[in-house]
């Protein structure tokens, strides 16, 4: 809803890449206001957004899916990002929702965020099919490690900073304090991996709808944990088996997480593997067979895992792979977010802002709490079977 | 007289290309250690059955290639039209272009319907193109959503509109450790379906095909392709032509008849099982002989122990006495973990095969009290050698080889569908919690059938 992040773009190296006719700016953006981007600027561009959409969707044999690509801190992404949630699962029903959020994190700039956030959180729990949350602070603390390798040189390692991963060739701005181009071009691999089995062929291909059947077991628990293996590339080309298997384990440690959580210790509803390049079903199973024991499923999916091998690597790499988890351990994540909330909302502070604005009441912030208070609650109640012992239920008894 | 293949989903093309290309190659191997006129009566037999022929002598596979995505079969096609010797007809397939997301509702409930009356077209014209058609063949795994739900909607047409001829549903067994979150569903969904329309199920198990090429083939980065690989040498070893009464250079008409009349006697027991002995990597061929005794001897004891190879057999598993009541045999049994059959095909390729003695798989211990062994065992023969065996010999087996991967699978699916996790996924598309609990009954039923053998 301002035009200076569009005109760059349409001005940089990928101007080519975007139709100019599918842009919508306006002028004074959202003021960092939840309400100004779903209420005004909702109601305002509706009809030309929904235009616009229909004549990108004309153009496809058969779609599949969207990709809202937005932050929960802001107004207009987070206010009219997820207006147009609704307005997509009205105009396309069948169509898979998938989000890729950015959450604030603690030290945000953006002081009015937890209140975006949550009001955001009620539409992504009602209208997403999927979610990946991802958060700042532990993009910002993997391009520092990658920084670190790149820089400091390991003993006998050489580190390839021409990578898909580690280069930033888009970058526009100069040097921020914090460094958004590395961070979003991670925040892109994570797109490209997921689609990477839509788009190549392979020996076991995963297709965007998979995921949600696979690791959605119940509606409105949709949000996926992802990590992203390797970040940087290694310049030797022939990686042993031990490195392929590095790169599993890297997948589950919290290093390599793209929001700030440890999927390890807490519990797993189902996980997704998509691996890419030269990776046969053998080493995928000896891999799943060792990280196994050291991982805590739900008691109904122990053996929850989905798998997917894509031939084609990304550039610079000779493989890679993407680990989606449904896993209890986003709920700290949210706990804190409605913690932040309730500081700002107890004082009432810059509530003004928003009740301004026609169509908002004080009962809309409750109900987004409460929306995401049931969320939390859900995910307390599956924690709570973690001690409770596996046992067998008793089968159908049939007469012979 | 001719089969039909119908291959559905990513591992049936996968599959079948493998089938295809294992059935081609064994056909026109130099070696067969027969005579010319023998071995080219096999090869004309191997043809009749599986291939159709085009103008410029390239002959074409009698297949179908069902997806929902595009890329796998374009792969499959391409594949097999570069190895310049067989390949799939130009307008043999059906494709579209969202998949079915591991869904075996949206396979059956939506891509069925929508799509029945332009693949039952495909099928039905492969089939004019037989002279006399025996059966099909229709590969398909379990866990996906188009090979699973998809596969039994086609397999419920074809009984519906092909009541004369026989179905022998090639089924792919999942890895225990899925491959697939909701592949137990999807597989209990898949059996309860075929059990009602088909007329056999032939089981692949990845999980024993792996380790076939881990201990057996040695091959240390183990692919998809390998695995297929094995699984279509199996299939060929059993489908390949044998001799019929009358002996050499007569091949055996219908083998697809023959094989459902010798095996599956009664209609509650449909779950074949497939060994097959020696199976081995060709540089350890060359230093290795065979004894038509000693291959008899293990496929015999991999019959009775429920062994999925000839590496790790255990030989303390004797059958019982047979002078025992049923019961006593029963419980005796289970505690021997001894397979009871029900009926049993053994299939001879190679030199000096009228020599083989198969007096070990008469022995009624073997089966259970129904059937005299006389009818309950049957053995087909060729002197024609397959693909690079001096002697092999295959086993298809009707017997409690399937049972604890049934029970297996029964039981988690039940698992999770107490908890009713990713139940919604079903019942958004027509598939309500009541299809799922005549499912669960139906295996139930089938599982205890065979439990009490």
């Amino acid at each position: 809803m301002e035009e200076g992040v569009v005109n760059e773009i349409l001005q940089g190296p990928l101007r080519d890449v975007f139709d100019s006719k599918q842009l919508i700016t306006d002028i004074s953006g959202s003021g960092n206001n939840w309400a100004v981007g779903h209420k005004v600027f909702g109601r305002l561009y509706q009809e030309q957004i929904l235009e616009k959409l229909r004549k990108s969707a004309e153009h496809c044999d058969c779609l599949q899916c969207f990709f809202i690509i937005h932050s929960m801190g802001g107004g207009t992404g987070s206010g009219l990002g997820t207006f147009l949630l609704k307005v997509l699962e009205d105009e396309f029903p069948e169509v898979y929702r998938f989000v890729t959020s950015v959450y604030p994190s603690g030290e945000d700039d953006v002081i009015t965020s937890p209140y975006n956030s949550i009001l955001a959180m009620k539409e992504l729990n009602e209208h997403a099919d999927c979610v990946l949350p991802i958060d700042n602070q532990s993009l910002f603390d993997i391009i520092s490690k990658i920084d670190l390798m790149v820089n400091s040189g390991k003993l006998g390692t050489t580190i390839k900073p021409k990578s898909l991963v580690t280069s930033s060739a888009g970058a526009l701005k100069k040097q921020h304090q914090k460094p958004f181009d590395a961070m979003n071009n991670i925040v892109a691999n994570l797109l490209l991996n997921l689609t990477s089995s839509a788009r190549f062929e392979g020996s076991l291909n995963m297709d965007l709808n998979e995921i949600s059947m696979n690791l959605v077991p119940f509606p409105q628990l949709h949000y996926l944990v992802s990590s992203l293996t390797p970040l940087y590339t290694l310049a030797d080309v022939n990686i042993p088996t031990r490195r392929l298997d590095q790169m599993f384990s890297d997948a589950f440690s919290k290093d390599h997480q793209l929001i700030r959580a440890d999927p390890k210790h807490s519990l797993y509803l189902a996980c997704a593997l998509m691996v890419r390049g030269n990776v046969q079903v053998s080493d995928l199973r000896r891999n799943i067979e060792r990280l196994k024991p050291s991982l805590q499923f739900i008691s109904w999916n122990q053996e929850g895992w989905k798998t997917s091998l894509c031939s084609v690597p990304p550039v610079g790499h000779s493989h890679s792979l993407l680990a989606l988890a449904n896993n209890t351990c986003v709920k700290p994540t949210f706990m804190e977010l409605r913690e932040r909330f309730m500081r700002l909302y107890k004082k009432k502070a810059h509530l003004h802002h928003y009740l301004q604005i026609e169509g908002m009441e004080e009962s809309c912030f409750m109900e987004a709490v409460s929306s995401l208070s049931t969320l939390i609650e859900e995910y307390n109640q599956l924690d709570a079977t973690r001690s409770m012992p596996v046992e067998d239920l008793p089968r159908l008894s049939v007469a012979v | 007289m001719s089969i039909v293949t119908v291959q559905l989903g990513q591992c049936g093309n996968q599959i079948g290309f493998e089938v295809f290309d294992a059935l081609y190659s064994d056909s026109h191997c130099p070696q067969g250690l027969c005579s010319k006129r023998e071995n080219e009566v096999y090869q004309a037999s191997c043809k009749e059955r599986f291939f159709s022929e085009e103008e410029n002598g390239v002959p074409i596979a009698r297949a179908v290639l069902v997806d929902m995505e595009p890329k796998v079969i374009n792969q499959t096609l391409s594949k097999a039209a570069q190895s310049g010797r067989w390949k799939y007809g130009q307008h043999s397939c059906f494709c579209q272009k969202q998949g079915s997301g591991n869904n075996w509702a949206y396979g059956y409930s939506v891509h069925g319907p929508r799509h029945e009356e332009s693949i039952m077209n495909l099928i039905q014209k492969e089939v004019e193109k037989c002279d006399c058609l025996s059966g099909f063949f229709i590969i398909m795994s379990m866990a996906g959503g188009t090979g699973s739900g998809l596969g039994a909607f086609v397999t419920q047409n074809l009984q519906d509109h092909y009541s004369n001829s026989l179905k022998m549903n090639q089924i792919i067994w999942p890895y225990g450790t899925g491959e697939v979150i909701v592949q137990n569903y999807n597989s209990i969904l898949t059996l309860s379906h075929l059990y009602r329309s088909s007329d056999a199920l032939l089981v692949h198990e990845n999980d024993a095909v792996h380790k076939i090429c881990a201990k057996l083939m040695n091959i240390k980065q183990i692919s998809f392709s390998d695995i297929n690989q094995v699984l279509a040498h199996q299939l060929g070893s059993v489908f390949q032509p044998t001799y019929s009464m009358e002996g050499s250079y007569h091949y055996r008409r219908n083998p697809l008849g023959e094989l459902m009349e010798n095996l599956v006697p009664h209609p509650e027991f449909k779950m074949l099982g497939i060994r097959n002995i020696p199976q081995m990597s060709e540089n350890s061929l060359a230093y290795s002989t065979f004894t038509w005794a000693g291959l008899l001897k293990h496929l015999r004891q991999m019959l009775i122990s429920n062994s999925k190879m000839e590496e790790g057999i255990d030989w303390q598993v004797r059958p019982p006495l047979s002078r025992l009541p049923t019961l006593g045999k029963v419980s005796l049994n289970r505690e021997l973990h001894f397979n009871t059959s029900i009926a049993n095909l053994v299939i001879l390729r190679g030199k000096d095969v009228h020599s083989a003695d198969l007096g070990g798989f008469k022995d009624p211990a073997l089966y259970t009290s129904w059937l005299a062994p006389v009818n309950a065992f049957n053995v087909w023969k060729t002197q024609r050698a397959f693909s690079k065996y001096e002697k092999s010999a295959a086993l298809v087996s009707n017997s409690q080889f399937l049972l604890k991967p049934l029970d297996t699978i029964v039981g988690k699916a039940w698992n999770m569908f107490a908890s009713k996790a990713y139940i919604h996924q079903y019942t958004k598309f027509g598939i309500e919690e009541e299809d799922f609990l005549d499912s669960f009954t139906l295996l139930e039923q089938v599982v205890a059938s065979y439990c009490n053998l």
